[in-house]
């Protein structure tokens, strides 16, 4: 049974990559690219080390961003925010840790709780907006994000925050080393691997323990489930919003940091504003469960990754971009397909033993 | 009924040029509400009310439609391409074909294969975004005039109108200063304005829906699929059919609105959408899924963006500021009457914080226009939720012979 419930797990993703390749495959034909060449070259280069660096790099930015994403997904809250929650969170933490003299430990730790704190605070506004005034997070995350994205061009262009970095972009000033969590080089001596990516796995695993062997998790899963069955039962459902939400913003606040503290060192107005969008794409490709998001991370980041080279075959990497959206559309589809195949043979099979069972009566 | 509809419009537009009158007074800012600026701001606000009536024709049939910034952006790139090789009209209609796509493919996720609607949104929106960055590189990189990101000039131009007699005596009468008529002058006179065809087009659109969906058996049974499908169906309603239309229609106005920004910037530029499905998304919820408050949803964020972009002195943004705080006043006065003491001094308070603001500054950076519509919007949703009625059974996937 368990097996067979894998199994079936297993066919949507796979499904929707088989379509997506396919599909592409007939982008690439119709635009007079050689089919054979551009895989190889996405694969070759993908796999080569110094690609597989930047790949988890970029996987542990989305398995956070995915992870706070899922949160809310656990219990029907659509956190679109994320965007605006980590971006603020980025840029609050960038300011934090360019003050702090401390040492590495305790400047990285404060960091991570200002860039949780505000990315919770951010979400708070949408929990309240939902259980004080009724207002759906969908529509209250958006508009954040549009805000958020203002407060902070505000606060780069027009006050003493923003400086002119190295790189003549307007940014906050630079994060002393020590304040930095670079990481280590493990797969390609010239790669570094964030520091945070370990974070994130334990981060993941909190996650699973969290919502699997925990009252709190059942409680959220079951409001998820069933929002009047877990009230009947004595969930408060308006201190779960709360709760989720605020979890959520602040896993939320986490994604820019790997970036932030193990690259640039300084939030400026180049910094990357669409990873939140990215996060609900891949907690829908990996079902909720921490390890599945893992997996689609690693996927949507090797896609991005291996298709930096494709230039030099003529082809735009955005091939990546329709692969992924591909994805997407077809998994879930899938899914849902699958879903609707099993329940059909459940019932087939229960109408089948309750036929047998009346036969020998 | 008609007759206290039109009632109601009259007074919501005497109050609005009462404000908008008190405000210029006061700031002797003259654009708030010169002929230019209303000219302008219609064109702002016409393809986000497009994407607010793309919402409305979705959910009134019960599918929730996120993935309007994706059918926007095909449209944008479709009206980019085809005004580039055949012209303006052939951009047009390009555009609403493109976005039709986009709703078909909303249509078949949500109701043939009853995936979640946001989810199903969402992957709309990346898709498009790919397929036409992709696209662009392909077709445009090596066009006359066009590059990486932004397709070549669009051909020809959509007619625009100005009937003179009426604009010039308005806008002289504009000039003069007088309180009220002169505001009502100048507003009168920007409808007549460099009115493009497309804008005329977008209004015959929201009437032509406020007449189909609430006059018409079709508009019926249109909502009463998104209101309760299973009933709908045991009445003989081809439930799924009414879906995919409004979806499709749904897709193709959001394209329509998409070619409007093409067109407005003759050519098509990666990102040039810059989230105005989400925006069009939340004017209709502005509007209570309704066409009449999703148009001054839309006119809001336009006029807004408009002051924004026009300001040479700095000054409309404070001109904004005092306006604000003259409608949360307003606002604040109306709940009190109505006895909800928490609320009025909620607004009594964010108005005072403007006033003071106004009168502390002399002068307010852009940002905080740009964030002034989406602000406005929460604040709407948090005092208004209350009052607004989405569709019963919006975002519920439907199959047919389900129970529910």
């Amino acid at each position: 049974m368990n097996l067979r419930r894998i199994g079936t797990s297993l066919i949507a993703p796979a499904i929707g990559l088989f379509v997506s390749l396919a599909v592409t495959a007939v982008i690439l034909v119709a635009i007079g690219a050689s089919v054979s060449t551009v895989f190889s070259s996405m694969w070759n280069y993908g796999t080569s080390p110094r690609a597989m660096s930047l790949m988890l790099n970029l996987a542990t930015i989305y398995f956070l961003s995915a992870l706070a994403v899922s949160i809310g997904f656990k219990m029907n809250l659509f956190n679109i925010g994320v965007n605006g929650q980590y971006v603020l969170a980025a840029l609050a933490a960038a300011v934090v840790a360019s003050n702090l003299t401390l040492p590495k430990v305790a400047s990285v730790s404060i960091t991570i709780f200002v860039a949780m704190f505000v990315g919770a605070a951010w979400a708070g506004i949408s929990a309240w907006l939902k259980v004080a005034r009724g207002v759906s997070e969908v529509i209250s995350t958006i508009m954040l994000n549009f805000i958020a994205i203002g407060i902070i061009s505000y606060i780069i262009v027009r006050t003493p925050i923003g400086t002119e970095t190295s790189l003549n972009i307007r940014g906050t000033k630079a994060i002393p080393e020590t304040g930095m969590l670079r990481g280590i080089a493990f797969i390609d001596p010239g790669t570094q691997i964030y520091g945070f990516f370990f974070i994130a796995i334990f981060i993941g695993v909190a996650y699973w323990f969290l919502l699997n062997r925990t009252r709190f998790g059942f409680d959220l899963r079951a409001t998820g489930k069933s929002a009047t069955a877990a009230r009947t039962s004595g969930v408060q459902s308006n201190r779960m919003i709360y709760v989720t939400m605020l979890l959520s913003g602040a896993v939320a606040g986490l994604v820019g940091l790997p970036y932030l503290l193990g690259d640039t060192g300084s939030y400026t107005l180049q910094f990357p504003t669409d990873w939140g969008f990215i996060g609900i794409a891949i907690a829908l490709l990996g079902r909720n469960n921490p390890l599945g998001i893992a997996l689609g991370a690693i996927l949507w980041a090797f896609l991005d990754i291996s298709s930096g080279q494709l230039v030099l075959e003529g082809v735009p990497r955005e091939i990546s971009t329709i692969m992924q959206g591909l994805i997407v559309i077809v998994v879930v589809i899938s899914y849902e397909v699958v879903r609707r195949y099993q329940v059909k043979s459940e019932q087939t099979s229960v109408a089948k033993a309750l036929a047998k069972q009346e036969a020998s009566v | 009924m008609t007759y206290l509809k039109s009632r109601r419009f009259i007074g919501a537009a005497f109050t609005a040029i009462t404000m908008l009158s008190i405000t210029r007074t006061i700031t002797g800012n003259g654009d708030l509400t010169s002929t230019v600026t209303i000219a302008q701001a219609l064109v702002f606000a016409s393809p986000i009310a497009l994407a607010g009536l793309a919402g409305i024709w979705a959910e009134r049939a019960g599918v929730i439609n996120i993935g309007l910034e994706g059918m926007m952006i095909l449209g944008t790139f479709g009206a980019g391409w085809a005004g580039w090789q055949w012209g303006v009209w052939a951009g047009v209609l390009a555009g609403v074909i493109f976005g039709a796509i986009g709703g078909l493919l909303l249509a078949v996720a949500a109701v043939t294969f009853g995936v979640d609607q946001i989810i199903a949104g969402t992957a709309i929106n990346l898709l498009a975004l790919g397929l036409t960055k992709f696209l662009a590189i392909l077709l445009f990189t090596n066009a006359p005039g066009g590059g990486q990101a932004q397709s070549p000039p669009i051909k020809g131009e959509i007619p625009t109108f100005t009937v003179e007699s009426i604009v010039e005596p308005l806008t002289s009468l504009h000039e003069k200063g007088i309180f009220f008529i002169s505001d009502l002058a100048g507003i009168l006179a920007g409808l007549f304005y460099n009115l493009s065809l497309l804008t005329i087009i977008t209004f015959l659109l929201f009437v032509m829906t406020s007449y189909l969906l609430w006059k018409t058996a079709f508009g019926l049974r249109l909502r009463s699929a998104g209101e309760n499908p299973w009933a709908a169906d045991s009445l003989g309603v081809k439930v799924v059919q009414f879906k995919y239309a409004a979806v499709v229609f749904s897709g193709m106005l959001a394209g329509l609105g998409g070619a409007y920004l093409s067109i407005a910037s003759t050519i098509y530029r990666n990102g040039n959408t810059a989230g105005r499905g989400y925006i069009g998304l939340a004017t209709m919820i502005f509007g209570d899924w309704r066409p009449g408050g999703t148009a001054a949803g839309a006119l809001m964020f336009g006029y807004i963006d408009t002051l924004r972009l026009i300001d040479t002195g700095n000054q409309n943004v404070k001109g904004l500021i005092l306006l604000g705080a003259i409608i949360l006043f307003a606002i604040g006065g109306i709940m009190l009457r109505r006895a909800r003491r928490n609320s009025a001094v909620g607004f009594l308070i964010l108005g005072s914080v403007m006033i003071g603001a106004y009168f502390s500054a002399t002068s307010f950076p852009p940002e905080v226009a740009q964030v002034a519509p989406y602000i406005t919007t929460l604040l709407v949703l948090a005092t208004a939720s209350q009052n607004l009625r989405p569709p019963a059974a919006d975002g519920v996937p439907y199959r047919k012979g389900d129970h529910h």
